[in-house]
């Protein structure tokens, strides 16, 4: 049999799945539920005064995100794994960062994008300051698919393991660490009424880089992982 | 096949490599204590104390040496995963998963010594100021390669995915510095520089150097201490560490086995 | 003596340090002997249990 095109491939992977999520939506709430528990918090911790709660608003939000695109992570190759799908991926004649990198998007589409459109809102309930509202925004458009690309390396690296949860955040979260920093810090020096767009410009050529690099990265991961 | 190949070979076998480390093993832990004990007897008789920081600094002469040596190992082990991943060494892969814990621990040095050096001369136990958070990250990606390797069944497979996860970090590690830079920075400059002079008494600078060279044999004598374990797992059902784990008292009463295993 | 031993008032810092270098570091080299020592008794284990084994079928 010959194999079909790679467009059609990258099409197909991509429209299975989406209707595998949709089959599940009501799983796909479950990051922004975190994300706003996580939130609910901090007030309870520091006290509802709206001037301290203004200071931590952007970092707290992208930390919530965060955490919550770190625990969605796991279910980006789990249910391949388990249904043997993710080795015939493997073995297929398209090339596997491709693929990998259409799943990586799909995932992001509806993992992160959720998540990146009640940010607003949890950014209200901490009385965010109006100028870093839309800094907040689109530091975190440029971060959470980073966040995506970068996680996926670590997770196609512990993709056999039956308990890796814990594992996987010592994993990942040292190198989610610059994004963090980049994109916080462009949230507080719109706060201070510094100038923000060189951390925005730092995070993008980082995104553009993981665009390139994380694919195929994750491929080489997976290729390991699973032999 | 050329000669250096061929020695390359068969230095890389692991029965040979496990002899030559079991010769080298006391010379590295030797030479580092004798260095170590000239060069801590440099540092805190010899050398005269600081007119800024009084006889604190003398934490200088471990807390700098591991600072490095926790560098060294990260760049070791990164190489050694690199020549594994791309060429499938099996001795690469014992090395540089050998290296992680030394690393680990030298980073762990750094980190506690600085701590207990900031505390009287920043009048604090920790800052979150561009060097020790990047150290603190070190720490963390070693025992991130360290959980994977210990995660995963299969001891090369094992192997190979942390070695990726260090090869990740080799990239990551100078972004993260670079970022973590863009905070202001508390960290005193680097008091010894390779290219040009150094802001250092020679006093000072001689028993630097020495528990520098010290702490690296001590790497390397852990190192090639890990690497002969991990070989000795490794070929667990060859003959030749049959052999070793036997003894010669007890090679007698393995030979039935032996015979048992060629003929069925 | 004395004198060495306090640090210009800074011992309780310095010795910490040297104490926390020197356990660390020494336990660093212990670590692998005791592992060796592990591996090695599994595997003398796992060999007997095979010679018993082909001895039983005998």
């Amino acid at each position: 049999m010959k194999p079909g095109s790679t467009s059609a491939a990258c099409a197909a992977l991509i429209r299975r799945d989406l209707t595998l999520v949709w089959r599940r939506r009501g799983d796909a709430v479950n990051p922004i539920l975190f994300a706003l528990i996580v939130v609910a918090l901090f007030p309870f911790a520091l006290g509802p005064e709206p001037e301290q709660l203004r200071r931590i608003a952007a970092g707290v939000v992208f930390v919530a995100l965060l955490l919550a695109g770190l625990l969605a992570l796991d279910t980006l190759f789990r249910g391949d794994y388990e249904d043997g799908s993710l080795e015939q991926l493997v073995l297929s004649p398209h090339p596997l960062a491709l693929l990998l990198a259409c799943k990586i998007a799909v995932h992001w589409l509806t993992t992160a994008l959720p998540l990146l459109l009640v940010a607003p809102l949890l950014g209200e309930l901490l009385h965010v300051a109006e100028p870093v509202r839309w800094v907040l925004l689109g530091a975190l458009a440029l971060a959470t698919p980073l966040l995506s690309l970068i996680g996926a390396v670590c997770v196609a690296l512990t993709v056999g393991m039956h308990r890796s949860g814990m594992l996987l955040a010592l994993l990942v979260l040292p190198l989610y660490v610059p994004v963090l920093i980049f994109g916080a810090g462009a949230c507080n020096a719109a706060l201070a009424g510094l100038p923000y767009v060189a951390p925005l410009l730092w995070l993008g050529a980082a995104l553009v880089l993981a665009l390139v690099l994380a694919p195929l990265a994750c491929a080489a991961a997976l290729r390991i992982s699973l032999s | 096949m050329n000669a250096l190949t061929l020695w390359f070979h068969k230095t890389g076998s692991p029965p040979t490599f496990y002899r030559l480390a079991g010769l080298l093993l006391p010379w590295c832990y030797g030479i580092a204590l004798l260095l170590g004990a000239i060069g801590l007897y440099g540092g805190l008789v010899l050398a005269p104390s600081d007119y800024q920081q009084g006889d604190a600094y003398r934490i200088i002469f471990i807390h700098v040496p591991s600072a490095w040596m926790g560098l060294f190992a990260y760049f070791f082990m990164a190489a050694n995963a690199f020549i594994a991943l791309v060429w499938r060494i099996k001795l690469s892969e014992v090395l540089a998963m050998a290296s992680a814990p030394a690393g680990a621990a030298f980073t762990f040095i750094t980190l506690v010594t600085g701590s207990l050096w900031g505390k009287p001369m920043w009048g604090t136990w920790w800052t979150w100021d561009a060097r020790l958070t990047s150290e603190l990250v070190l720490l963390f990606l070693y025992l991130g390669v360290m959980g994977l390797y210990a995660a995963i069944e299969d001891r090369r497979q094992a192997a190979r995915a942390a070695g990726f996860l260090a090869l990740v970090g080799v990239v990551n590690l100078p972004i993260v510095h670079f970022s973590v830079n863009w905070w202001n920075t508390l960290h005193q400059g680097s008091t010894v520089r390779l290219l040009g002079p150094s802001h250092i008494d020679a006093a000072m600078l001689w028993p630097l150097l020495l528990m520098a060279i010290a702490t690296h044999l001590w790497f390397f004598g852990t190192v090639l201490a890990r690497t002969r374990t991990g070989l000795l797992e490794l070929d667990g059902g060859k003959d030749w560490v049959r052999a070793i784990a036997l003894g010669p008292e007890m090679s007698a009463v393995a030979a039935p086995a032996a015979t048992e295993r060629t003929h069925g | 003596m004395a004198e060495f031993l306090a640090m210009g008032g800074y011992a309780p810092y310095v010795w910490a340090s040297y104490a926390v270098f020197f356990v660390v570091l020494a336990l660093d080299a212990l670590a692998p002997r005791a592992q060796r020592k592990r591996v090695l008794a599994e595997l003398r284990g796992r060999l007997k249990r095979r010679q018993s084994r082909t001895e039983a079928r005998r």
